[in-house]
Formats: structure tokens, C-alpha cells, sequence
């Protein structure tokens, strides 16, 4: 305990890692998934096959295996292999979380009724149109507390970047509690920065539902 | 069903091919080692009320060991026992307890799990590189040391690294949570924490960092396993001194193990244990090192 105090720069550092990593794999997610959901609902038949087949294989691939493939695997092969590890962190949690992002959205797109697209086509609009338009943003109302589970899901499983060359919070963490006989101390205050983390997303759901509720 | 299947086929492989990569390196896979003397009748040996009669009379023991360090403890995985220093002692305790070598547990405990491993008994004692320190001392007993080596780094045979002072700001990989990490990165070196010291070799081996760090007498075993690749350098800058971890709650055992690896010092069976195991990779067999004494009860 006292050697944490001591050395609390160590712990703010593996912190501001944590959020890097949270931030970063987050908006890459975001982006990626709703590239995905749009394959997945969109008319051209070859993209929802590529679509469909890359959430099938990453959701049920564990995600120590896509780490392992990441930072293992691939360095093998002569890939990834002067990468920094961040980027490869990233890397890794954003393709497995892009797949429960593109689901978590493609289950809003399926909430907007159909006639809304098919008014949006009637009108003129192309396809990009009418996703960019008319069902996303109504998509995206609907999915905000699914999404807000996947990202704090996301932040949590950052914590398997410690065993692969990232000393963010679970790594810093481990590197305390090797040298003390008095782990729980560390534990609650490890915990504690995650709870911060988690609780920064569902307030920030809270708020981006709150808004739109009121512009609906 | 068919994208769930190629998915599990994809995973499969990828996992058989992780197990093939961890044993291809397996070295000799034979049970070399040495045999041990069994004591007979060894539970008329001890008092009653005490743990090592407990062990004798049931006839079974846990030891918890490394699987994944070449010369220390290693197992392949296809190996029925583990091959290794650490190994070799637990069947030379094990013996003194009357129990063969076949009938020992051997379990494998990562530099994480030792202490809790102790602590919940899913062991009886742990010879896993497990070097004493005051912190370990406070929460588990460390009987020892049975060896001593030191810190030094592995790397690449084309690598400058060649002195301590040279691994500032390189990236030096090591297990997460170990002491050598701390060591490193208190020379200046990013660390960089995997889960086992043959994850560190691949990275190592491929490029993706500078050197590896921990106990010379790993590295050298690993060195020893891809001569061509990897040399070992720096002089040792730590003093790790290997002890066997058994439970507080036991405190008769430290005296017990103390005497019994005393007396494989002077038999013989040390350096024996000492030379079919780590003494492979070249090194001269060193003077055993004194052992501490006993905390007072």
C-alpha cells in the first residue's frame, strides 16, 4: 500500500494507458461496427457476406485468442512486427469489439420501421442517403444503452493488454501486489479507477439519451 | 452452421498450432533425470502431528512447478513429467518421504499463483524458481536456497546490446508482476509484461523487442535451445536465491527440507540433479549454496 502511494505517478501513468487504450479501441469500435452494420443491412449482397462472415468468426473467437493472434501470431509471420503495442492493443480490442458494435447497431437499425427507408427512397434519397439521414440517426437513439454495455464490456477487457507487453491498470496492479503481502488495499483502488472508467460511460449514455429524448 | 464451424475450425487450429509451437522446442523429451532413492518405510521417520507424517502416510504429495522453463522445470506437452533442477529436487524431497517419483502431483503454478497456491493448499510445496524475498517470507515459508543465480538478459545473437547501461529505453520483455520486470525498469527500459517467459522468447526471437529479462539460469536454458539465435549477456545483476515454498501453517516442513537438501549436498544428489539438468547447457557445476536457517517457531 505504501508502495503504491509512493509511487502513484506509476499508477496515473498505467491510467492515462487504460484510457488511451478505452478511448482509442472505443472510437475505432464505433467506426468500424457501423461501417459493418451498414454491409449488413445494405443492398449489395458480396459486402453483407464479408459483413456477416467477420462478426460470426470474431464473436466466436475469444478475445486472449485475437490478442494472442495480434501479438503472438502475427509477429511471427513477420506482421505487426515494429508496430508500437499500443496500436496493436488497439488493434486487437477494436476488431473484437467492432462486431458487438455493429449488432448493437444493426438491432437499432431493425427498430427504425421500414417505411421510413422506403419514404426515404420514394423521395429520391440514395442508399447512403437514406442510412446517413433517416435510419441512423434514429438507430442510433435506440441503441444507446446496448452500446453503453459494450463499451464498458470493452474498457474492462483492456485489462488483457497486461499480459501482452502494456503496463496500463491490471499490469500496474500486478506489478504492486507481487512485492505486498496486503493485495486487497491495492485491489479496492485498482477497482476504484475502473469504476471511474465504467461510471464516465453510463453517465455519458444517460446524457446522450436525455438529449435526444427531448429533441424527439 | 457453416460459418460457425469454420470459425471453431479457425480457432482450433490456431490453438493446436500455439500447443505445437510451445512443445516443437521440447529438447530432449525422453524422462532423463536421475533416480532417486526411496526411503522405505519413511513415515516411522517422522513425528506424529506433523505435516511431512501426514504426506508419508498418505503417500502422495503436490508439488508445484514450472512447465515452461527449459532446465528449471519444463514439460512438454507431451511429457508425462516435468524435466528440470526445481523437478529433480521435489523427487529428491519426495523420496525422503518415502513417496516414488510416480506418485508425485506435479502441478504447474505461474510466478503469479505461487503464493495463493500455497495458501489455498492446492499445494504442498512449490519449487518453481521461486526466489526468497521478505515479502514472500511474510506470507509463505521459503525454505533455502537451494541455488543461486542472478538477473542477466537474453537477446538476439545480432543485437549491441552488451552492457546494463545500454537497455535504457529498449523494450525488455518479462512476465507481468515479476520482480526481474520491476528491475528492468528501473534501468530504463520500457517493460513489457506476457504471461510467460516463452511468450518473451517469441518476442524476442521475432523482433518484436529488444531483449528478455529474468534469472540467468532460464535464459540459459533457452539460449541452449536456439544457440544459433540467442546469446546471453550482461553480468548477473541481481542475486535471486531459488527457495522451496511450503505453507505457514506448516512450519515443521522448513527444517525438514533444510536437512534433506543438506544431505543430497553432500550424497551427491545435488550436483547429480544439478548436471542432467541445467549442467546440460555447459555450465560448470557450482559450489551448492549454504542454506539459510529455520525461523524460530
Amino acid at each position: 500500500m505504501d508502495d503504491m502511494l509512493e509511487n502513484w505517478d506509476l499508477v496515473l501513468q498505467a491510467f492515462w494507458l487504460t484510457i488511451q487504450l478505452a478511448v482509442l479501441s472505443g472510437l475505432c469500435s464505433l467506426v468500424l461496427g457501423t461501417v459493418l452494420a451498414a454491409m449488413r443491412v445494405g443492398p449489395i449482397a458480396l459486402l453483407r457476406g464479408v459483413a456477416t462472415t467477420y462478426v460470426t468468426l470474431v464473436r466466436n473467437t475469444p478475445l486472449l485468442i485475437v490478442f494472442i493472434f495480434v501479438f503472438v501470431a502475427a509477429p511471427n509471420l513477420g506482421w505487426f512486427v515494429s508496430t508500437p503495442f499500443l496500436v496493436k492493443g488497439v488493434i486487437a480490442v477494436s476488431v473484437y469489439t467492432s462486431a458487438f458494435v455493429c449488432e448493437a447497431i444493426r438491432s437499432g437499425v431493425n427498430a427504425v420501421q421500414l417505411g421510413q427507408a422506403e419514404a426515404a427512397r420514394a423521395i429520391g434519397l440514395t442508399f447512403a442517403q437514406t442510412m446517413s439521414a433517416v435510419v441512423l440517426p434514429q438507430a442510433f437513439r435506440a441503441v444507446v444503452p446496448p452500446m453503453a454495455s459494450v463499451l464498458i464490456a470493452m474498457t474492462k477487457n483492456t485489462s488483457i493488454a497486461a499480459v501482452f507487453g502494456l503496463m496500463e491498470l491490471t499490469g500496474r496492479m500486478r506489478y504492486f501486489t507481487n512485492n505486498s503481502a496486503d493485495d486487497t488495499a491495492i485491489f479496492l483502488v485498482f477497482a476504484a479507477l475502473y469504476i471511474v472508467l465504467v461510471e464516465a460511460i453510463s453517465a455519458g449514455a444517460i446524457g446522450l439519451e436525455r438529449r435526444w429524448r427531448v429533441a424527439r | 452452421m457453416r460459418h460457425i464451424r469454420r470459425a471453431q475450425a479457425a480457432a482450433v487450429a490456431l490453438v493446436l498450432a500455439a500447443a505445437l509451437a510451445a512443445c516443437g522446442d521440447a529438447g530432449d523429451d525422453d524422462d532423463s533425470g536421475t533416480d532417486v532413492d526411496v526411503a522405505e518405510g519413511a513415515a516411522d521417520d517422522f513425528d506424529d502431528g506433523t505435516r511431512m507424517k501426514e504426506l508419508a502416510d498418505s503417500g502422495k504429495v503436490v508439488i508445484g512447478v514450472k512447465f515452461d522453463q527449459p532446465g528449471i522445470g519444463f514439460k512438454g506437452a507431451t511429457d508425462s513429467m516435468p524435466q528440470g533442477l526445481d523437478p529433480e529436487i521435489g523427487k529428491i524431497l519426495a523420496a525422503d518421504l518415502g513417496i516414488a517419483p510416480e506418485d508425485i502431483t506435479w502441478k504447474e503454478t505461474i510466478s503469479d499463483n505461487r503464493e495463493p497456491f500455497i495458501q489455498g493448499g492446492q499445494v504442498d510445496l512449490v519449487i518453481a524458481s521461486y526466489s526468497i524475498t521478505d515479502e514472500r517470507r511474510a506470507v509463505v515459508g521459503q525454505a533455502g536456497p537451494y541455488y543461486v543465480t542472478g538477473q542477466q538478459l537474453l537477446v538476439r545473437s545480432d543485437s549491441d546490446i552488451d552492457s546494463l547501461d545500454d537497455v535504457k529505453g529498449t523494450e525488455v520483455c518479462s512476465v507481468t508482476g515479476s520482480t526481474s520486470l520491476e528491475n528492468i525498469e528501473a534501468e530504463g527500459a520500457k517493460p513489457r509484461g506476457f504471461d510467460t517467459y516463452s511468450e518473451c522468447v517469441d518476442q524476442v526471437l521475432n523482433g518484436t523487442v529488444d531483449a528478455m529479462t529474468t534469472d540467468g539460469a532460464i535464459l540459459l536454458g533457452y539460449a541452449a535451445q536456439n544457440p544459433d539465435q540467442l546469446k546471453v549477456v550482461v553480468e548477473p545483476f541481481s542475486e535471486e536465491r531459488y527457495g522451496v515454498g511450503y505453507s505457514l501453517d506448516h512450519p515443521e516442513m522448513c527444517e525438514w527440507i533444510t536437512d534433506t537438501i543438506e544431505d543430497a549436498y553432500e550424497d551427491g544428489a545435488w550436483a547429480a540433479a544439478f548436471e542432467a539438468t541445467l549442467g546440460q547447457s555447459g555450465v560448470d557445476t557450482p559450489e551448492p549454496p549454504a542454506m539459510d536457517e529455520c525461523p524460530a517457531d
